[in-house]
């Protein structure tokens, strides 16, 4: 087996492995540092696939960001230690069927499906390609769903500081 | 790149999906069921990536669905920690039997 090979499946099983660790584990804290490795692997993943600018991405927005709030907001609003109650056995039972009837079901369509890879010649994934199709005008470029997505970040920023606002009572 | 066929990468995006879908069904706490989410966004985005590798190596197209997904991610991250925040405040609790009510 080749070297690359070798370090996809490990790569995979560092990520699979973390992510059900991070839904199962009873204690809040260790589920998001599990968490955090998860989405560091899925970033090594994104670099196997030399998709560098996508790592990247994913490293600042996902390790930096998310994981960060996450873990702030578990320390605003409970005890880091205390562990967590363990979910009913039936509920248990009844996710897991559903969970591997629905994995089962959707493997078997993937394996069978023939993929067809385009004969084209590979574009070359560097951040000057990808930022100059991003905000050209025409056919393809994503100015227009790039303007609505700055749109969205800032109502989503203003919301937020809506939502989690503490309003005092008027002094009088 | 070439030694693992596509089928093995859409394997471990699925498997992430379900992972991601079993702590959505099972968790009760609204933080970690918003973990559970991300991971269910992640397992996406590296489907996209793996297709624009693969299939569509002369296109862009994954790349930049991928980095629109990654961005309302984040805003709903955020969104969702304010709300987390704000029901703390009204209810002492962040499990989701104990925000039955949208009201008060």
């Amino acid at each position: 087996m080749a070297v690359s090979a070798v370090l996809f499946y490990s790569i995979s099983a560092f990520i699979l492995v973390t992510g059900l660790l991070a839904v199962t584990t009873r204690k809040i804290f260790r589920s998001a540092i599990w968490l955090l490795f998860s989405l560091i692997g899925i970033a090594g993943l994104y670099f196997w696939m030399q998709m560098e600018f996508i790592a990247a991405v994913q490293v600042v927005v996902y390790v930096g960001g998310i994981v960060v709030l996450i873990i702030f907001s578990i320390f605003l609003t409970q005890q880091s230690g205390q562990e967590m109650l363990k979910p009913f056995r039936k509920r248990i039972l009844v996710s897991l069927l559903a969970v591997l009837s629905g994995f089962s079901l959707t493997y078997q369509f993937i394996y069978r499906y023939k993929f067809v890879p385009s004969s084209h010649v590979p574009i070359d994934v560097r951040v000057a390609n990808i930022g100059s199709q991003m905000l050209s005008t025409s056919a393809h470029g994503y100015i227009l769903p790039f303007e609505l997505v700055s749109i969205l970040l800032l109502a989503a920023m203003i919301g937020c500081i809506v939502i989690a606002i503490k309003i005092n009572p008027v002094k009088k | 790149m070439n030694e693992v066929p596509l089928s093995h990468i859409l394997f471990v995006s699925t498997a992430l999906f379900f992972t991601g879908m079993y702590g959505l069904f099972t968790r009760r706490n609204m933080i970690t069921m918003l973990m559970s989410i991300e991971l269910i966004l992640n397992s996406v985005n590296i489907n996209f990536i793996a297709f624009n590798k693969y299939l569509h190596a002369d296109k862009l197209d994954g790349v930049f669905f991928t980095i629109f997904i990654i961005t309302i991610a984040a805003a709903e991250a955020a969104i969702a920690i304010a709300i987390i925040i704000n029901l703390y405040r009204s209810h002492q609790s962040i499990d989701i039997e104990d925000a039955a009510e949208m009201k008060y």
